[in-house]
């Protein structure tokens, strides 16, 4: 594969009318869903500035309270890994699989997973894994990416999944009936949980004073890939702490009601622990694996780390006009939308993804919503400045690496005419009597004008009108 | 933003044109003096004044960006407010730049000259409390409030309180008037399929409208969306709200 590229993922995107239909019907229903959760503007505000506090409260102290959750969740009885790279995380579930001969192994939904590329780099240690989320679940049937982080195939609409499951399951007739659909993959799905030798989940919150994991679900593919399997590994990004568990409700609301407009997901669970002597159910072993992968060097800036904030509700994106056209595989990054704009090229380096934070209008729609208000714009600005620094390093990995000298050179350029009243005034002068002249098929205009008029420059500047009325200059 | 608090009421204040407005819609920078004069206000216009800096800024070229914005902070020393017709230049002068100078000699200067910038339909609603009277015909017209006059600035309502007092305008609402139209400055030329594809959007809403007139307060935003009419043959004639606000209210006799 080529390097990714925001822009030729969106032109692709951008032309196809299903893709288009099905984002902006499914966008529209979350905002609306969301919106009926929030009919109360002040409540809202309130349980926002919570959200934030708690959020950054967390923050503000992780290094202890990593070191707290680790020993809580030890005294529970739960197996504590610290992993600095993916492959560091990658290696540790495979080695925890290995010691318990695990082969068969079922997944609950999980961004870090995804993060680590987990299910590819156990397929090809002969370990099968299998999504256990519906939408999961149709992905991996595709052999896709997730589009959404919380609807992960929202791109296809109820027939594109008819189709795909007659294709990818035997013995399945083509239906369209939403019912009979999930009837299918439960039917699959429920064989395999049975069967697995251990079962991996993510984590929404976990607890340092506790020792909790906290998992937010809908169809109960968590609570099965978590009990009913003899092993199960939690993988977690370490931001995920949360100190106490009075912290927990808050966020919960926020993040139930901001994703998919419910009052509460239909499962919450909260894992303190393995079997206990006397128990029925549960697994002989619980895992945590605590993923690094970058994080700490969001951590240390300022003003980065409110991205870490992120409950991943996915309200960002819902209300994106530009993810709304174009869907999440044109990202080409697990996380889309506005805050994989600016979580993505920072765990990556912007020289890897250095082109994310420039796929945004800066319209603020992300900011207006998002439940612990992480301000989008003015960190996709600086990741823009960072992208685009003249010097190299800097706290953002892959700094300077998308400055080009023609680009720096327009706005050196720029900046000599704008920079000195003087040169102004005579270039613009120059503008108004020749502008009109220059072509518009060429250039940056080019791109303008495939679907506009060019602009005109007016006969004479304002600059030229008040001096000719008299306005006074000072 | 929304909880400002406003000063009296002026003798002078300075007028930044913007240097879109400059260079292709003068007649709005024009209309928005003569509305200011109309107060009885001395409106003064710095002619060393250039532009805020905010394309370079947006682009990730923040020394270009500040060196430009130092030009602006320099010519506007007295202790006036300076009246913005745009939201998005003025959310650049007014929120960037105390950020944009942090740590540089000029930083007093910066911040002092931000906490003095106003938009100018915020001016003439909060601080100027204007009452128009409708001269015109009656007209079906549409407003586009962009991203930033509604989401940085908080200005949604005071647009729409000029344009109300006018007898004789229908303002027809947009669908989705608080989507961005995909102008987004650079982002227009360095995305510029998914910008077209939602300006071809607000266009369309725009049609659906029924509006004869598309009033906006940022050029930007109207230089999009009416060049996307145009190229599609379309008779919506764009106005920016200055110019709107005066040709309708002021006695041509």
């Amino acid at each position: 594969m080529t390097k990714a590229d925001f822009r030729a993922g969106a032109a692709r995107a951008v032309g196809d009318v299903q893709l288009r239909s099905n984002f902006r019907r499914a966008m529209d229903g979350l905002m609306e869903k969301r919106a009926a959760q929030f009919a109360d503007g002040e409540e809202l505000e309130r349980l926002r500035t919570l959200g934030e506090s708690i959020r950054s409260r967390s923050l503000a102290r992780l290094p202890e309270l990593l070191v707290q959750l680790e020993n809580n969740c030890r005294e529970n009885g739960i197996q504590v890994h610290w992993a600095e790279t993916a492959e560091d995380g990658n290696r540790i579930v495979l080695d925890i699989l290995k010691r318990r001969n695990a082969k068969t192994l079922v997944k609950g939904k999980s961004m870090v997973s995804e993060e680590m590329e987990l299910n590819h780099f156990l397929e090809a240690q002969g370990i099968e894994t299998l999504e256990s989320d519906l939408g999961e679940y149709i992905i991996q049937l595709a052999q896709e990416m997730p589009s959404h982080i919380v609807m992960p195939v929202i791109h296809r609409n109820t027939a594109q999944i008819a189709e795909l499951m007659e294709r990818k399951i035997a013995g399945v007739s083509y239906t369209e009936n939403p019912d009979e659909l999930c009837r299918i993959a439960r039917k699959v799905l429920r064989e395999k949980f049975y069967k697995a030798d251990a079962g991996i989940s993510g984590v929404n919150f976990a607890v340092a004073e506790t020792g909790t994991l906290c998992l937010v679900e809908n169809e109960g593919n968590g609570r099965m890939s978590t009990t009913a399997p003899k092993t199960h590994i939690a993988v977690m990004g370490i931001e995920k702490v949360v100190e106490h568990l009075q912290d927990v409700p808050p966020l919960l609301s926020l993040l139930t009601r901001s994703a998919t407009g419910q009052p509460i997901t239909t499962y919450f669970n909260m894992i303190s622990s393995p079997r206990r002597p006397g128990e029925q159910d549960g697994p002989q072993e619980v895992h945590l694996v605590l993923l690094d992968n970058g994080r700490s060097r969001i951590l240390a800036d300022p003003e980065l780390r409110p991205t870490l904030r992120c409950i991943r509700c996915g309200a960002c994106m819902n209300h994106c006009p530009v993810y709304t056209r174009v869907g999440g595989h044109a990202y080409q990054a697990v996380i889309p939308g506005p805050i994989g704009e600016i979580l993505t090229p920072q765990l990556r380096g912007l020289d890897v993804r250095g082109d994310m934070p420039f796929g945004s209008t800066l319209c603020n729609a992300c900011v207006e919503v998002c439940p612990v208000r992480i301000p989008i714009v003015d960190i996709l600005l600086r990741l823009r400045a960072e992208a685009n620094s003249p010097e190299q390093g800097g706290s953002v990995k892959g700094a300077g690496a998308k400055r080009e000298g023609k680009e720096a050179m327009a706005w050196k350029g720029w900046q000599a005419m704008h920079a000195s009243g003087a040169v102004y005034n005579g270039l613009s002068r120059l503008l108004a009597k020749t502008g009109n002249m220059m072509p518009g098929s060429v250039g940056p205009l080019k791109a303008w004008t495939a679907t506009r008029t060019k602009p005109r420059f007016a006969a004479r500047t304002l600059h030229q009108m008040t001096r000719k009325r008299g306005i006074p200059d000072e | 933003m929304s909880e400002r608090s406003y000063p009296e009421r002026p003798e002078s204040v300075y007028f930044f044109g913007t240097c879109l407005i400059d260079l292709f819609y003068p007649g709005a920078g024009m209309a928005g003096i003569e509305l200011l004069q109309r107060e009885g206000l001395n409106v003064i216009f710095p002619q060393a004044q250039s532009c805020c800096g905010q394309p370079a800024y947006n682009s990730g070229y923040r020394d270009e960006a500040r060196a430009v914005a130092r030009n602006q902070v320099r010519h506007f020393p007295k202790p006036y407010p300076v009246i913005v017709p745009s939201g998005s230049c003025a959310s650049m002068l007014r929120n960037r730049y105390p950020g944009l100078f942090e740590g540089d000699p000029d930083e007093g200067a910066a911040v002092g000259f931000s906490k003095r910038v106003y938009e100018l339909t915020e001016f003439l609603v909060h601080v100027l409390k204007v009452e128009l009277t409708d001269l015109g015909p009656p007209m079906k017209v549409t407003w586009h409030g962009s991203c930033s006059m509604q989401r940085e600035m908080g200005l949604r309502e005071e647009p729409r309180q000029l344009l109300a007092q006018l007898g004789n305008v229908d303002l027809r609402p947009l669908e989705r008037e608080r989507e961005c139209c995909g102008f987004g400055g650079t982002f227009s030329i360095k995305l510029p399929e998914i910008s077209a594809a939602m300006a071809g959007d607000k266009a369309g809403d725009v049609e659906r409208s029924g509006a004869e007139v598309l009033v906006s307060g940022d050029c930007g935003c109207l230089m999009n969306i009416a060049g996307t009419l145009e190229a599609r043959g379309r008779r919506v004639a764009p106005r920016h709200i200055a110019e709107f606000l005066w040709e309708r209210t002021h006695d041509k006799g």
